[in-house]
């Protein structure tokens, strides 16, 4: 024991550094593959329970090792990189999905100062980090040089772009609640039992929120950048193989990220309902989490795709003038400090 | 103005939406209808048109008497028929081949059949590993029907009062 203590205070401190935040990294990166893989097999159980189908069940008991299956199957496909694309802006554009996707999870606290890095920014750091992944959907819709791939990612770019203002918006009004930029200082603002989380006066904020959230991982029903009955599959036609799977994770990622986001800005991250009752901890942020991850596939399993007018019409006509209004109502709120939450 | 009012209030409570929702939460929990299909198989009607047999008598004479209504009717032209005179002066088929390829599983030869002689079984699950394995001959179609005589006749005989 001495002499592994002796070898770490030996170590360079900034070697010391990079040794500890790789590792704190990777504690956050592992699971959360594993939790993607498995949230891909709890998409098609509950899709298919909800199409009275029984879903995977073949690999393993219930289909467990159904995602290890899929896994191995997309790492030993070949990647075929179609003539006359830009092979680097290919093969990278995935990777620009990808890393942001990972990124934005930096600042996610996952429990009262469990974060991998607690920046006073981190809402302007996530919406920075999520608005870059567009450039991997366009990179590679342009660099398949193909039709189909061109206009997945022009159908996929101009929705994201659309929606991302609305979400931008609607986070402002959570930080004009919440008074920072800090995911852990809004959370601990909501403090104090169910009735001072921020999806009460918030209500409109958080729908507008979800919604655009859902619009922005180009998931059902607003997933026409990959719409199979007119487009094929948008953006990543021509993605085989692990290309392809990187960006299924980047995806399912930011599910996941957006519906850790929805628990921690308007539902109290880790935060109690009842804190008389039950004590704050990590397993409420997962619970609530869980919650919105399962709304996303019930989504996909009830609403038909939207048309692509319409979800234009959505985000700028509705969702844009709604969160407007609410941050109006909410700025009358806080400058006359009305309600518990305004103070 | 009282309707255009009553669609923005429809449209901002998710309405709709919900009661979408609530139907397929519903569903999530009703019994699964999956046949597991190795496992488990779905009953099979009488009428049922698979893979086709010629049949015989009981005494082990085989009933086709080469009348070739079969090749007639077929409208896929899948049956080949060829005939001649055996010593007993009975008219036989020399060759009844059916090109499976071919076949559309109609159903119309066994219509045909003056002597319930070619039938479809409810055979479905066969392949073929090599070229030519397509073609059923007479004497393949002969086995078959010897092999699944008991089924064959019990199929004809629950759907005769039907017919």
């Amino acid at each position: 024991m001495d002499l592994a203590n002796d070898l770490w205070n030996w170590l360079h401190e900034y070697v010391q550094f990079t040794i500890y935040s790789g590792v704190k990294a990777l504690s956050i990166l592992l699971p959360l593959f594993i939790v993607v893989a498995y949230y891909t097999y709890a998409e098609r159980k509950v899709i298919g329970y909800m199409q009275i189908r029984k879903g995977p069940n073949r690999v393993g008991p219930k289909g467990l090792f159904q995602p290890f299956a899929d896994m191995f199957k997309l790492m030993f496909k070949e990647i075929i990189i179609p003539t006359n694309s830009n092979r680097y802006l290919f093969i990278i554009a995935p990777v620009i999905t990808f890393a942001p996707a990972m990124a934005a999870w930096a600042v996610i606290p996952f429990d009262d100062g469990l974060v991998f890095s607690n920046i006073n920014a981190g809402l302007l750091y996530i919406l920075a980090m999520t608005s870059v992944g567009v450039y991997g959907v366009i990179i590679a819709g342009w660099a398949s040089n193909s039709k189909y791939a061109l206009l997945g990612a022009m159908r996929s770019a101009a929705q994201i772009v659309a929606y991302e203002i609305a979400m931008g918006f609607a986070l402002v009004g959570v930080l004009m609640v919440g008074g920072s930029l800090n995911l852990g200082d809004i959370v601990n603002k909501q403090a104090g039992g169910i009735g001072h989380w921020f999806f009460i006066p918030l209500l409109p904020l958080f729908f507008v929120y979800l919604i655009s959230g859902v619009a922005e991982t180009n998931r059902a029903p607003f997933d026409v950048a990959e719409g199979e009955s007119e487009i094929v599959a948008g953006f990543h036609v021509e993605y085989s193989g692990m290309t392809f799977a990187v960006f299924f994770l980047a995806e399912y990622a930011n599910m996941i990220l957006i519906a850790m986001l929805c628990s921690l800005m308007f539902f109290g991250g880790w935060l109690s309902p009842v804190p008389d009752l039950v004590g704050d901890g990590i397993g409420w942020l997962f619970g609530k989490t869980a919650v919105f991850m399962l709304l996303f596939l019930w989504f996909r399993a009830t609403f038909p795709r939207y048309r692509y007018d319409q979800i234009m019409r959505l985000g700028w006509k509705v969702l844009l003038p709604v969160t407007i209004l609410w941050l109006v109502v909410e700025g009358i709120a806080v400058y006359f400090k009305i309600g518990p939450w305004f103070v | 103005m009282f309707a255009k009012i009553h669609y923005y209030l429809k449209s901002f409570l998710f309405l709709e939406l919900l009661k979408g929702m609530s139907v397929t939460g519903r569903y999530f929990f009703r019994r699964k209808v999956t046949v597991q299909y190795p496992e488990e198989k779905t009953p099979i009607s009488p009428r049922f048109r698979g893979l086709h047999a010629l049949r015989r008598y009981a005494n082990g004479e085989e009933r086709c008497i080469a009348c070739k209504l079969c090749e007639a009717v077929c409208p896929a032209l899948a049956i080949t028929i060829e005939s001649e005179q055996r010593e007993d002066g009975t008219r036989r088929t020399t060759r009844y081949d059916i090109d499976l390829f071919k076949c559309i599983y109609c159903g119309f030869c066994e219509e045909a059949c003056p002597v319930d002689s070619i039938v479809e079984t409810n055979i479905f699950e066969y392949h073929f590993e090599n070229r030519g394995e397509n073609i059923m001959t007479k004497e393949k179609l002969l086995e078959i029907g010897d092999r699944y005589e008991a089924q064959l006749a019990a199929d004809r005989s629950a759907d005769a009062p039907y017919r």
